[in-house]
């Protein structure tokens, strides 16, 4: 069995989501690190966790995705962030791959959607 | 746009919801008009408010066996009041994000709300007419209302 060479950060204020992305993930180089609840909790494990790939719901309170992406970017050039979101418009998308996010997934989106994108997130 | 097609909008994106999270196909009943009556709330309800072009609410009301079946169907094991509020409400952010894309800046949508219980008052606009859609998913039936003046 291979190691797991990515450290992911799941990050969406729903228990719900964050739990179903966690389990979906069935690509054994990735290993799931954390999960946090908005862009703050996710700032404060970055800084613990050092995972190398993010799942970056937007809409959450505190601090909302866009901003997160933006300053995790900043700290981190080389980590790797797919948005997941259900704002589906053009424009929220290329404002998020404008912050530095390297993919956009829809919600709501199957397993397979997500292994997709979390395998194209990991080829980059 | 015509109302027909804003609502036909909110209808796909309930089922699309089912198709792509618990990967079984939800139906869609026959619309009705609640008129001189509050529609019938459910245990759980997720609200959006749009205001704009039109102003009104949108929301996805259902029993709790319905979303705690739909829970399973994700594979999870949870099932406290907390992760039903929050699978409704995840259904109402999706709604809303459906109409943000085909809707565009003629509406303003709120963040989602959640309501729990079946007495919990949801506040129609004045001379509302609210369009209540059925739907069923297994044995189980949830209603879509759609209320845009």
């Amino acid at each position: 069995m291979s190691a797991s060479v990515h450290r992911l950060l799941i990050v969406d204020d729903s228990n719900v989501i964050r739990r179903r992305i966690e389990r979906a993930n069935d690509l054994p180089e990735i290993e799931c690190v954390g999960a946090a609840r908005n862009g703050r909790e996710a700032l404060e494990m970055h800084r613990q966790l050092r995972p190398t790939l993010v799942t970056m719901d937007l809409t959450m309170p505190e601090m909302d995705g866009a901003e997160c992406v933006a300053l995790l970017v900043e700290r981190d050039p080389q980590i790797r962030i797919l948005v997941i979101s259900a704002l589906a418009d053009k424009l929220t998308a290329i404002d998020a791959l404008e912050k530095g996010a390297n993919g956009f997934l829809c919600k709501p989106f199957t397993d397979r959607q997500l292994n997709e994108a979390l395998r194209k997130l990991i080829q980059a | 746009m015509s109302l027909a097609a804003e609502v036909a909008v909110f209808v796909d994106g309930v089922l699309h919801y089912f198709d792509s999270t618990v990967q079984q196909t939800a139906q869609c009943g026959t619309p009705h008009l609640a008129l001189g009556e509050r529609p019938e709330m459910s245990d759980y309800t997720g609200v959006i408010r749009v205001s704009g072009r039109r102003a009104g609410l949108v929301a996805f009301t259902a029993p709790k066996n319905m979303l705690s079946v739909m829970l399973m169907r994700m594979q999870e094991t949870d099932m406290s009041h907390e992760n039903l509020c929050d699978l409704v409400g995840e259904i109402a952010n999706t709604l809303s994000g459906n109409a943000r894309r085909d809707f565009g800046q003629q509406f303003q949508i709120s963040v989602p709300e959640v309501l729990t219980g079946r007495a919990d008052p949801l506040s129609f606009p004045p001379a509302a007419r609210p369009i209540v859609i059925p739907i069923d998913w297994r044995n189980y039936h949830a209603r879509l209302i759609v209320c845009l003046n």
